[in-house]
């Protein structure tokens, strides 16, 4: 059965390895959804996070072929631990002056901030699940949305052990 | 010590004992060519197009189990090599491409003779390194090494940009590495391994499914003593044949598309198919879902990516195959599956390979079977990629692992002949035979003047039918025999539409004997069948390179055929059964 499945893999930090991971994806026909990458607590390390479309078999495979890469370290499979999944969103919408408190309180319900204002426009930043950033979206599109940045998703186990499958295993 | 660059290159691969090392200079990589010369325990091959050299480097891996290694200059040098790398990546060989590039001060300027090599190899390649600090070049080296001969063996590529070359380091070469991102299982998980052999026990149509991991694991002993202990009847892949001696009564022949009917009768009829080094390739399988429909499935391999990745295994077991074989023998012991033997002996019997063998025409068949007799079966055999490929899969009975040298899985058409010359080289003594189509071996043809240069007495076997063979049959099978663009005799003047060469065409294109002689090698040419023996005699008797154009007959078919993505059991062996699939 397709679903999605949310992996971080911890990479080298060197140049290459990213075009080696997304050149996976595209020479072996895997359907990648979102990816983010941030260096890790050792500098020497990045840390993926990769939303991947696909049935238990397909991500299996996806899990392997990043394993096989001599510049990936581990890979975790965090679509069945408990896990945090987050992600950022900028999203600028019109706002005359008379629309503005009603946004404003759209954004404290979000928690979100308001981190630019203009003439006629103001950009919110929010942070949360998928289904939070999307609502937000829907209830900001009556204003007139302009410009969306999204950062895609950024996940972690919970807890202190590290879940979801080490090299080899 | 201190050493340049290209001295601790040098020095570098006299620690990892090369030899041997293929390829041709150009304007980056002299300071590296300057190191080599004069060196006297690397041999320098310089090959006169740079695909012929890592094809030849290839070949060289191929036959010895080392790894071969492949030196080129930066742009076209390198990107010349790329098919002989993706060739060496699709069968595993190990494999270290050196590539020259332009000085790192003006990488990604579009300077003379650049090109992004690592960012090209990257999907076809173990993995591929730069080199942008001098201090980092002995341990990116060894690794290198290290990664292209350990686990699943491949090619890995190392890019030196000329500063590199001649930057001064303190040199120093590390015993031993160790990456974090590579850890090979070599030793198969004891649970799996009596999982296995309790099926194994309990099955009562058993069938062994080998393949290139075993050469890859050295594990030929320990496949044939398995097979002797339990009775398992094998088949092999075409990266396999040798693993198992092929005149053995347990020995199926070859599966897949071009396989025996017994040994394809066998997968659809096994109830426990005991995959070991093998990768459920499309060729091999056929039908996806129709692959051994009785079967549970047991998988030995050393890569977990191999896995799992288009059959679903019931019991798979991560090893080496040399090591899982080994603990497998220890509690192997001879089943009872006489009657499941029987059957395969029935099928063997009624369907052996065969060929019209009971007329004059000089068939090519019949060409492979005379190489195999006048050179006892022993000899290492290189193969280009079409019908000659098959019909020496299917007629030369390999006995040993890296006597048959061939590109299986990327189909490599020109590999033979460069590859020819690294098994020679490799194997000074030994008789080395190229069995080459008339297409196929002029992709890389002018390698016969590196053949001549070193007076390597590789011997080449044409089996001439003046077609692209293998594309003409499909054409012939499946289209209709609509030959678009397959006649090799071809030219302006022909008619737009052509299914049948007549008397106004050329008999052969080129002359392969004159072509031969031109590069001072001896050519002879055979158009009778009762010509075959005495000529294959006489150049085995010649300590020069041979090239033998034997003229054959042109529509001869590589029967049985499975025809693409049909079950394996659907074999068909003429025009008429393409005809009834088709309609089917």
């Amino acid at each position: 059965m397709e679903r999605e499945y949310t992996l971080a893999a911890i990479v080298e930090n060197k140049s290459g390895v990213l075009a080696h991971i997304a050149g996976l994806f595209s020479g072996r026909g895997f359907n990648i959804k979102e990816l983010s990458v941030g260096e890790t607590e050792n500098p020497e390390y990045s840390r993926m996070t990769i939303v991947v479309k696909g049935d238990d078999q397909i991500v299996e495979q996806i899990k392997k072929q990043l394993n096989r890469f001599i510049d990936v370290l581990k890979v975790y499979d965090l679509s069945n631990v408990p896990s945090v999944h987050r992600e950022i969103i900028l999203i600028k919408v019109k706002a005359q002056a008379a629309m503005r408190a009603e946004i404003f309180q759209v954004a404290e319900i979000f928690k979100g901030k308001v981190v630019d204002i203009w003439h006629d426009t103001l950009t919110l930043e929010v942070t949360g699940t998928e289904g939070k950033i999307e609502a937000l979206i829907d209830l900001m599109r009556p204003y007139g949305i302009v410009e969306i940045a999204r950062t895609g998703r950024v996940s972690i186990s919970r807890g202190i052990t590290r879940k979801g499958g080490k090299k080899n295993e | 010590m201190k050493l340049s660059g290209a001295q601790a290159v040098v020095e570098i691969l006299h620690r990892e004992k090369v030899t041997t090392i293929f390829g041709i200079p150009g304007g980056v990589v002299i300071p590296l060519f300057d190191a080599l010369y004069g060196d006297k325990s690397i041999r320098l091959i310089v090959t006169k197009h740079e695909q012929g050299a890592v094809h030849a480097a290839d070949g060289y891996a191929r036959s010895t189990g080392k790894p071969g290694v492949v030196l080129v200059t930066s742009g076209p040098g390198a990107t010349n090599i790329v098919t002989g790398i993706a060739t060496a990546y699709m069968d595993s060989i190990p494999m270290v491409a050196l590539t020259g590039q332009v000085p790192t001060s003006i990488i990604g300027n579009d300077a003379f003779q650049e090109a992004d090599i690592t960012g090209i190899t990257r999907p076809i390649t173990k993995h591929s390194y730069i080199v942008k600090d001098p201090k980092e070049l002995p341990e990116v080296m060894k690794r290198a090494f290290f990664i292209a001969t350990t686990g699943r063996p491949g090619p890995v590529l190392v890019d030196l940009p000329k500063d590199i070359l001649t930057a001064e380091i303190e040199f120093e070469y590390p015993d031993k590495v160790s990456i974090p991102g590579y850890n090979p299982a070599v030793k198969g998980h004891p649970g799996q391994i009596k999982k296995a052999m309790d099926a194994i026990a309990k099955a009562e149509r058993p069938l062994l499914y080998a393949g290139g991991g075993i050469i890859a694991s050295d594990a030929s002993e320990e496949l044939t003593r398995f097979v002797k202990t339990t009775g398992i009847p094998v088949t092999l892949t075409l990266m396999g044949l040798g693993a198992f001696p092929g005149a053995e009564p347990e020995f199926l022949g070859m599966l897949g598309m071009h396989g025996t009917k017994s040994a394809n009768y066998a997968v659809d009829r096994c109830d426990l198919l005991i995959a070991v080094g093998v990768r459920f390739d499309d060729r091999i399988t056929g039908k996806l879902s129709m692959f051994a429909p009785n079967a549970k499935f047991i998988h030995v391999d050393v890569d977990p990516a191999s896995i799992n990745k288009s059959v679903i295994i019931d019991i798979p077991v991560l090893g080496d195959a040399k090591h899982v074989l080994r603990e497998m023998n220890k509690s192997a012991h001879r089943l009872e599956i006489a009657e499941w033997t029987r059957e395969i002996e029935q099928w063997k019997t009624e369907h052996p390979l065969t060929y019209g063998n009971d007329d004059d025409i000089l068939r090519p068949q019949y060409v492979v079977e005379q190489i195999y007799k006048v050179t006892n079966g022993e000899a290492i055999i290189t193969t280009e990629v079409g019908q000659n490929q098959m019909w020496t899969a299917q007629f030369y009975k390999f006995a040993r692992p890296r006597q048959l040298i061939t590109s299986g899985g990327l189909g490599t058409m020109g590999y033979g002949l460069p590859a020819a010359i690294g098994a020679q080289l490799a194997h000074p003594d030994a008789t080395v035979f190229d069995i080459a189509g008339d297409g196929s071996i002029q992709m890389n043809i002018q390698e016969m003047a590196t053949i001549s240069q070193h007076n390597l007495p590789i011997k080449i076997a044409i089996l001439n039918n003046g077609y692209l063979g293998m594309v003409r049959q499909w054409q012939e099978f499946f289209f209709g025999r609509r030959y678009s663009a397959t006649c090799l005799k071809r030219d302006g003047r022909c008619p737009g539409v052509c299914d049948n060469p007549g008397k106004d065409c050329p008999p052969y294109v080129p002359d392969f004997v004159r072509l031969a002689e031109a590069y001072f090698a001896v050519g002879m040419r055979v158009q009778k069948k009762e010509d075959v023996e005495p000529a294959l005699r006489e150049a085995l008797k010649v300590k020069k390179p041979v090239l033998i154009d034997f003229l054959v007959s042109p529509e001869e078919n590589v029967t049985p055929m499975v025809p693409a993505g049909a079950p394996l059991k659907t074999m068909i062996s003429s025009v008429e059964d393409a005809q009834r699939y088709l309609l089917a």
